[in-house]
């Protein structure tokens, strides 16, 4: 078991022949993700690496190749528009990869995201795998092992690391959420926790937040309200000047709001462990399992 | 990006923001020029610089007459302005906004901001203005209105009239006010700005309603469609190291610590300096060489890091995704070969081509220490920095 991915899903790449998609849509069919179909407006009708179809829009190749998922890659000017015509197109996930979309565009893609009732991940993510089943992502794949963790974050080389301090102590992963480091976006803690929750393959959740905004405040009331599952968190950028971007768009700490200091905070007293360093998250999560009798034969804590 | 307030009211005028009259200088004799030329009784002569708080380092004064514009000015050019937002060095003046003076019968605050859990913009009032926005936020929230602005149509007229009520605005003011709102919200949106700031948002002795002070911040994702606004920064209110890795395309920001690092991700920077600091040591920088850096992008991040006079010690630490670890190993022995190594450097790199990475500096001959993981790798620096 898993969420929102798993070996059946079909996935439309989006850019597919520009050479970010290109790139990235080979090392996913490598991994095994059913990639059935690329769109890039003008190369329809033609084969994408001598196999995949490509199709001029996303509708067609929902169509024509029974696209489920869209994942992409298109670069920022057009990306909100290309969020919107996936979200027209009848998948139910969209994966957005694309870094530096204008937040304006973001805010008008996002009312036609919720009016459509599609789920979106990103933009400025990472993407989603589920080892050993998909990745629909740019992660590299061989970090990751089948497991019942699941792990959400905002950040991608960050996750990268949490998953390899996992891996290495033998536990595996459910599904891997990668949110994106934008100020707007389309999933939220919230939201991934939940479906974590409802998941009958995950045991725990690793959470990785960072400076900015409160998303990791409403993510702990839901943790103390809501939720069974233990919990092991990290908040980067406990060191990050107030005023200054830190690379993500969205992590900045504004007139005194999203500091490190009060998302650790509210999430110890929601019941979930708050690792200090970045090299415990892994520790924290098997530390929390073992407790619970729930640490997969020959890991360790 | 940040821009100026004489600058920000040029943008908020074209949308039909009532602003004071005004011109910015650089010598004193344009200063004593612009008063003679605006007329009125008293002109307001405003260091230009991008900290706020500049009233409370003498930044603004009041003239009553020309000379005396020009003698403040002569004053108050190239002095070292400290407010609380500059840092205990202060920022150079170069620039004065001279303007009319303004009759003020009541001080208000209006801002746009972006709300995150919304995902919209959000225009806020206050009555009480002259204070700052934090301090207030903190201590009385409940005195800060707040109304979404709808990004296709603006603040709606409604919203703009509950917003301009509870500014305690009445009869012709109340209609200035919501236009003045208005326009405000349609000037954020068609700049695509991140944040706007009036404060304060003056009401004057006939009733008028302007903006004495103006601040706005803009998007840097949507500067490729502005290039008016991008044309509007200004290089000496900027860090000289973070310029030079912005043309780069390399996320970079001066810290006060002395431990260099150079990593790929947001997310691992800002974690690499998080445990610099649970190690005991202070990091010198922030700096994010991207998913697709290359082999010149590494190079100049290493040059930039192996420059500040501070570092003591280096860490890189590379999680390799879509960064190889091979590119960053290629450039960290290209720069350290151009420019000499003369601080310890540690190494910890990991994920996609690993192996390739470490024979590369293995096989450099260059005197660099290697790290398991990031506990390891923070250790080891932070000794470093301490000649140990």
């Amino acid at each position: 078991m898993a969420v929102l991915v798993d070996g059946g899903t079909k996935v439309v790449v989006q850019g597919i022949t520009g050479s970010a998609g290109s790139f990235h849509a080979k090392q996913c069919l490598e991994y095994g993700t059913r990639i059935v179909a690329g769109a890039t407006p003008g190369k329809g009708g033609t084969r994408w690496e001598g196999a995949v179809p490509v199709f001029d829009t996303v509708a067609e190749a929902v169509a024509g190749a029974g696209a489920d998922c869209a994942l992409i890659f298109v670069p920022p000017p057009f990306a909100g528009d290309a969020i919107e015509e996936a979200a027209c197109s009848g998948v139910k996930l969209v994966v957005c990869i694309t870094e530096g979309i204008p937040t304006i565009d973001m805010m008008r893609a996002m009312e036609t995201v919720r009016a459509r009732g599609v789920r979106l991940l990103g933009p400025n993510c990472p993407g989603i795998i589920t080892p050993g089943e998909a990745k629909i992502g740019i992660m590299p794949g061989y970090i990751h092992r089948p497991g019942r963790v699941g792990v959400v974050s905002r950040s991608g080389t960050l996750t990268y690391e949490a998953v390899w301090q996992l891996s290495e102590r033998g536990i595996g992963q459910s599904t891997c959420i990668g949110l994106g480091g934008d100020p707007v976006n389309g999933t939220s803690f919230i939201d991934a926790l939940g479906l974590f929750e409802a998941d009958p393959g995950t045991d725990g959740v690793v959470m990785i937040g960072e400076i900015g905004g409160t998303a990791e405040e409403d993510a702990a009331e839901f943790i103390r309200s809501r939720m069974r599952k233990p919990v092991a968190s990290f908040i980067a950028g406990a060191t990050a000047p107030p005023g200054r971007r830190m690379g993500h768009a969205g992590a900045l700490i504004s007139g005194g709001k999203g500091t490190a200091k009060a998302k650790q905070e509210a999430l110890r007293a929601a019941g979930a462990a708050v690792a200090d360093s970045p090299a415990d998250m892994g520790a924290a999560m098997a530390r929390m399992l073992r407790d619970r009798g729930l640490l997969p034969a020959g890991a360790k804590v | 990006m940040k821009i100026h307030e004489y600058q920000a009211k040029q943008v908020l005028s074209r949308f039909g923001v009532p602003v004071p009259r005004g011109f910015p200088v650089e010598t004193a004799a344009d200063a004593e020029r612009a008063a003679r030329e605006l007329g009125t009784p008293v002109v307001a002569v405003k260091a230009q610089i991008h900290a706020g708080g500049r009233g409370k380092g003498g930044g603004v004064k009041i003239a009553k007459s020309p000379a005396e514009a020009g003698a403040i000015a002569r004053s108050m050019l190239g002095m070292m302005l400290v407010t609380p937002q500059t840092g205990p060095g202060g920022q150079k003046v170069r620039r004065l906004l001279v303007e009319e003076g303004t009759d003020i019968r009541k001080e208000t605050y209006v801002g746009v901001v972006l709300d995150r859990s919304l995902g919209l913009p959000v225009a806020m009032a206050c009555a009480e203005g002259g204070m700052s926005i934090e301090e207030l936020a903190r201590e009385r929230p409940e005195a800060i209105l707040r109304e979404p602005v709808d990004p296709d149509r603006g603040l709606l007229p409604f919203r703009a009239r509950r917003l301009a009520a509870g500014l305690g605005l009445e009869g012709e003011s109340l209609r200035k006010g919501q236009k003045f709102l208005s326009a405000l919200c349609r000037a954020w949106l068609a700049t695509d700005a991140s944040l706007a700031e009036i404060n304060p948002l003056v009401v004057t002795g006939s009733g008028d309603v302007i903006a004495l002070d103006a601040k706005i911040n803009f998007d840097d994702n949507a500067l490729f469609r502005h290039p008016d606004i991008a044309e509007m920064r200004d290089p000496d209110e900027e860090n000289a190291a973070e310029l030079r890795a912005a043309k780069f395309d390399l996320s970079y920001v001066a810290l006060d610590g002395n431990i260099g690092c150079m990593v790929n991700g947001a997310g691992l920077a800002m974690s690499t300096m998080d445990i610099i600091k649970h190690h005991g040591g202070e990091p010198a920088n922030f700096l994010d060489v991207g998913g697709g850096a290359t082999l010149e992008k590494v190079t100049e991040g290493f040059r930039i890091i192996l420059e500040d006079p501070k570092v003591k010690a280096i860490l890189v630490n590379i999680f390799g995704g879509i960064m190889r670890c091979d590119v960053i190993a290629e450039g960290v022995v290209a720069a350290a070969r151009e420019l000499g190594l003369r601080v310890p450097l540690v190494v910890r790199l990991e994920g996609t081509n690993v192996e390739k990475g470490r024979a590369i500096l293995k096989g450099s001959g260059l005197d660099l220490i290697a790290a398991s993981d990031m506990t390891d790798a923070a250790s080891k620096v932070v000794a470093a920095a301490r000649g140990r």
